[in-house]
C-alpha cells in the first residue's frame, strides 16, 4: 500500500519537450514510473525517450489512458495547463512549476472546487512512492522502502529528512511535497488522513515553515483524527517578520505565522516537534521505539 | 514588490478610487510651484519611503501657509526617518508627495488581500481607521470585518453592502454608502488586474463634505505576477532596496540580508531557512538567507560568494548543499573555481550530501583550499560556529 500514486499510476508530462520536462520525464521513467505520454502543443508525433508526445492532454488521455499529470509548463501558461488536465479527466495533477502568480492560482483553485481532481503543488518537488513511482524532481536514490510517510512544504529540506530516515534504516512509504506557495491545491490536512489510513505507514513526518496557518490547521486535525506518531520540524525560527524567505508563502505577516507559534500549537496537539533539523530521523526512530 | 504612496494613489485614481489632488515633487522649487497650482487651504508634504509610521517620525508636514512648503520640502529631502518599520538605521528620504489637505469627519480602515485559508480575495475593514490594524485585530477583534469575494464571479454589489452596513455607515454617513460600495468594486478590479498582493487604505476618510477619500495608500505586488505589468515594473525604486539583494536578484539568487555573522549558501528555500535555524542552535546568528536554487552552477556559486563577502559582518561561510538534481561534484568544482576568482578571507565549511557527495567532498579535500568539509548538518554547523567564535 501507499498513498496517491503507485506502480499502476499512468503519467502524462505536460511540457515534456522543454529542458526540465524532458530531463525529468526521463528520470521518472528510469525510476520505473509508468510515463505513458507527454504534451506540448504543436509537437504531436514526436517522442521523448520513447514517450509519445501529443498536442493536448485530452488526446494523451484518449490514446494512453493517463490518469495523472506532471506539469513543467512555464509560469505564465501554468493555470491554463492545470485546468486543461482537469478538463481532460486527469484525477491527480502534480505541478512542479515555481513562480505562478498567486491570483492565477486563486482562480484555478476556485475552478477545481467540487470537481473530482486533486492538485498537488504548485512549486513542489512532487510525489514519490518508494520503489513504485517517482512523479517529480526528487532524487530517487535517497529513498528507501520503509514505514514513514513524509509531507512537506519544502523541497531540499524534504530530501534532508528522507536521507536521515533512509540512513537510519526506517525508510519511507510515500513522500508528498505540497509546495511553498500561499495558494496551493493540497494541504497538510488533505494528506494526513491518507497516511493515517495507509496500513504500511507507521509514522508521519510533517515539515512546515513560517507563513500562513497550514500547520495550525494540521495540529487541530491531528489532535482529533491521527493516532500514528507525528514528528514535525518547522523551518524559519530565525526568519525576521515581513521578509519573504524564498518561497512566496514563507512570510511572517502581521505577527502571524511564526515558527515559534506553530511549534507550540503542534506540541499541544501531541506532535513531537524537533528544533534541530538534523534530528528528524532520530526523533522518528525514538517515536517508533526502534 | 512595494511601491510608494504617490504611486499607489496614481493607481487608485486610474481605477476610479478618489484620492486627494497631489503629485510627486522633487525640489523646494517644485513644491512652491505645485502649491500655487493646488491653491488649497491646507497643504500636506509627505516623505515617500517604503515603511509605515512616517507621521510619528516627522515625515509628514501639514501647513496652511503656502510659503512654508518649500522649507518643509528642503527639510525632508535627504532626511533619515526612523520608524517602527525601518529598523534602527532608518531610511533616507529621496522622494516627496505634496497634496491638498482634507476635512476629516471619520477615519476607516480598508484593505484587500488573498486569505490563504480559503484562497479567496478578501476585504478587511474596520471603523478603527488610522490605527495599526494588527493592534485592532489583537485587542478588539470584533471590530474587524471580513468579506470574501468569489473569484469565479468577482465582486458583487452585495459584497460591498455587507461591508458598508457592518461598518455602520448607515449611522456614520448614509451618503457614503453608495460611493463606498463602488469603491470596493474598483479596488477589487485593481487587485486582480494588477496582480497585487495587498491593497491597503489607512485611513480611508469620510470628509465633512460627505465625500470618501483614500487619504493614505499602500500597494504591494506579487513578484510572480510582475511579468504581466510593465507599468508596475517601472515603479520599482532601487533606493528602497538593499544593494546586495539587488545584486543577488540580477544573478538569479534569492538573498535576504540579516544581522548575524555567518554567511550561508544553500540550495532550496526550506533547507536555507533550516540552515539559518541550525546556525542559531549551534550558538551563532546567520548573516543572511541565500537560496542558490535547484540549478546551482559554478557561476551562481561564485556570485553567491561575492555577495556574502561584501557583507562586512560576515566572519565565516557555511555552504550547505543537498544534491538532488544538482550534482555535488559540480558544486565542488564551482567552489574551487570561485575560490580562485574571489579571495575568500574567512573560514569556510562545506557540507555536501546527496548525489555524488563523496566525489564532491574528495575534490574539495584535494583542492588545497583552506576549508573544512562535513557530511552531517549538525556537525557542519558546530564547525563553522567554532571557527568564527560566538556571536558578538
Amino acid at each position: 500500500m501507499s498513498i496517491l500514486v503507485n506502480k499502476n499510476t499512468r503519467v502524462v508530462v505536460q511540457g515534456i519537450t522543454g529542458k526540465e520536462g524532458s530531463f525529468h520525464a526521463t528520470q521518472c521513467k528510469a525510476y520505473g514510473t509508468k510515463v505513458v505520454a507527454g504534451v506540448t502543443p504543436g509537437k504531436a508525433g514526436q517522442e521523448v525517450e520513447g514517450i509519445p508526445v501529443f498536442n493536448t492532454v485530452a488526446d494523451a488521455v484518449k490514446k494512453t489512458e493517463a490518469d495523472t499529470s506532471l506539469i513543467f509548463v512555464p509560469p505564465p501558461f501554468c493555470a491554463d495547463a492545470i485546468l486543461e488536465a482537469a478538463d481532460a479527466g486527469i484525477k491527480l495533477v502534480i505541478c512542479i512549476t515555481e513562480g505562478i502568480p498567486v491570483n492565477d492560482m486563486v482562480k484555478v483553485k476556485r475552478a477545481l472546487r467540487g470537481r473530482d481532481v486533486r492538485l498537488i503543488g504548485p512549486n513542489c518537488p512532487g510525489v514519490i512512492t518508494v520503489d513504485e513511482a517517482k512523479i517529480g524532481i526528487m532524487p530517487g536514490f535517497i529513498h528507501k522502502k520503509g514505514v514513514v510517510g513524509v509531507v512537506s512544504r519544502s523541497g531540499t529540506l524534504t530530501y534532508e529528512a528522507v536521507h536521515q530516515l533512509s540512513t537510519l534504516g526506517l525508510g519511507e512509504t510515500t513522500c508528498v511535497g505540497i509546495g511553498g506557495d500561499p495558494v496551493n491545491g493540497t494541504g497538510f490536512v488533505d494528506v494526513l488522513p491518507l497516511f493515517e489510513k495507509d496500513p504500511e505507514t507507521q509514522a508521519i513526518v510533517m515539515i512546515g515553515e513560517i507563513g500562513g496557518d497550514a500547520e495550525e490547521k494540521a495540529a487541530e486535525f491531528i489532535k482529533k483524527n491521527v493516532k500514528k506518531p507525528v514528528i514535525s520540524f518547522i523551518a524559519g525560527i530565525t526568519a525576521p517578520p515581513g521578509r519573504r524567505m524564498g518561497h512566496a508563502g514563507a512570510i511572517i505577516s502581521g505577527g502571524k505565522g511564526t515558527a515559534a507559534e506553530k511549534m507550540k500549537t503542534l506540541e499541544a496537539a501531541g506532535v513531537k516537534v524537533v528544533k534541530n533539523p538534523a534530528e528528524i530521523g532520530a526523533a522518528v526512530k525514538q517515536a517508533l521505539g526502534r | 514588490m512595494n511601491v510608494h504612496e504617490f504611486q499607489a494613489k496614481s493607481l487608485f485614481a486610474q481605477f476610479g478610487v478618489p484620492v486627494p489632488r497631489g503629485k510627486e515633487i522633487a525640489s523646494p522649487e517644485d513644491a512652491t510651484a505645485w502649491a500655487n497650482e493646488l491653491n488649497t487651504p491646507v497643504f500636506v508634504v509627505k516623505a515617500q519611503i517604503h515603511a509605515g509610521g512616517r507621521g510619528k517620525a516627522g515625515g509628514v508636514k501639514i501647513t496652511k501657509d503656502k510659503g512654508a512648503v518649500a522649507g518643509f520640502a528642503k527639510e525632508l529631502i535627504g532626511k533619515t526617518l526612523v520608524t517602527h518599520q525601518t529598523g534602527p538605521k532608518g531610511r533616507q528620504v529621496h522622494r516627496l508627495l505634496m497634496e491638498e489637505g482634507a476635512n476629516i469627519a471619520k477615519e476607516l480602515y480598508l484593505s484587500i488581500l488573498v486569505d490563504r485559508d480559503t484562497g479567496w480575495p478578501t476585504f478587511i475593514a474596520s471603523t478603527e481607521g488610522g490605527m495599526e490594524i494588527e493592534e485592532v485585530a489583537a485587542h478588539t477583534p470584533e471590530k474587524i470585518i471580513k468579506e470574501a469575494i468569489d473569484p469565479a464571479v468577482g465582486f458583487q454589489g452585495h459584497n460591498g453592502r455587507n461591508v458598508a452596513f457592518a461598518l455602520g455607515l448607515q449611522n456614520i454617513e448614509p451618503a457614503a454608502i453608495n460611493p463606498f460600495v463602488k469603491m470596493l468594486g474598483n479596488l477589487y478590479r485593481l487587485f486582480m488586474e494588477k496582480d497585487a498582493a495587498l491593497v491597503e487604505i489607512n485611513p480611508l476618510i469620510i470628509t465633512k463634505e460627505k465625500g470618501l477619500i483614500a487619504l493614505d495608500g499602500k500597494v504591494s505586488f506579487d513578484d510572480n505576477g510582475l511579468f504581466k505589468h510593465e507599468d508596475v515594473q517601472k515603479m520599482r525604486d532601487l533606493n528602497e532596496e538593499e544593494p546586495l539583494e539587488i545584486e543577488a536578484t540580477a544573478n538569479n539568487l534569492n538573498y535576504v540580508k540579516l544581522d548575524g555573522n555567518i554567511g550561508c549558501m544553500v540550495n532550496g528555500a526550506g533547507l536555507a531557512m533550516a540552515t539559518m535555524d541550525v546556525i542559531k542552535l549551534a550558538g551563532s546568528e546567520p548573516a543572511n538567507f541565500l537560496d542558490v536554487g535547484g540549478g546551482a552552477t559554478k557561476e551562481t556559486v561564485a556570485a553567491g560568494f561575492r555577495i556574502l563577502l561584501k557583507d562586512p559582518n560576515v566572519k565565516g561561510i557555511f555552504i550547505n548543499i543537498f544534491g538532488g538534481i544538482v550534482r555535488c561534484e559540480r558544486i565542488a568544482h564551482g567552489v574551487i573555481e570561485a575560490a580562485k576568482e574571489v579571495k575568500i578571507t574567512v573560514p569556510l565549511v562545506v557540507r555536501l550530501q546527496g548525489t555524488n557527495a563523496e566525489e564532491g567532498r574528495k575534490l574539495l579535500a584535494e583542492s588545497g583550499l583552506k576549508l573544512e568539509v562535513a557530511d552531517d548538518l549538525w556537525e557542519a554547523a558546530q564547525k563553522i560556529v567554532k571557527l568564527t567564535g560566538k556571536a558578538a
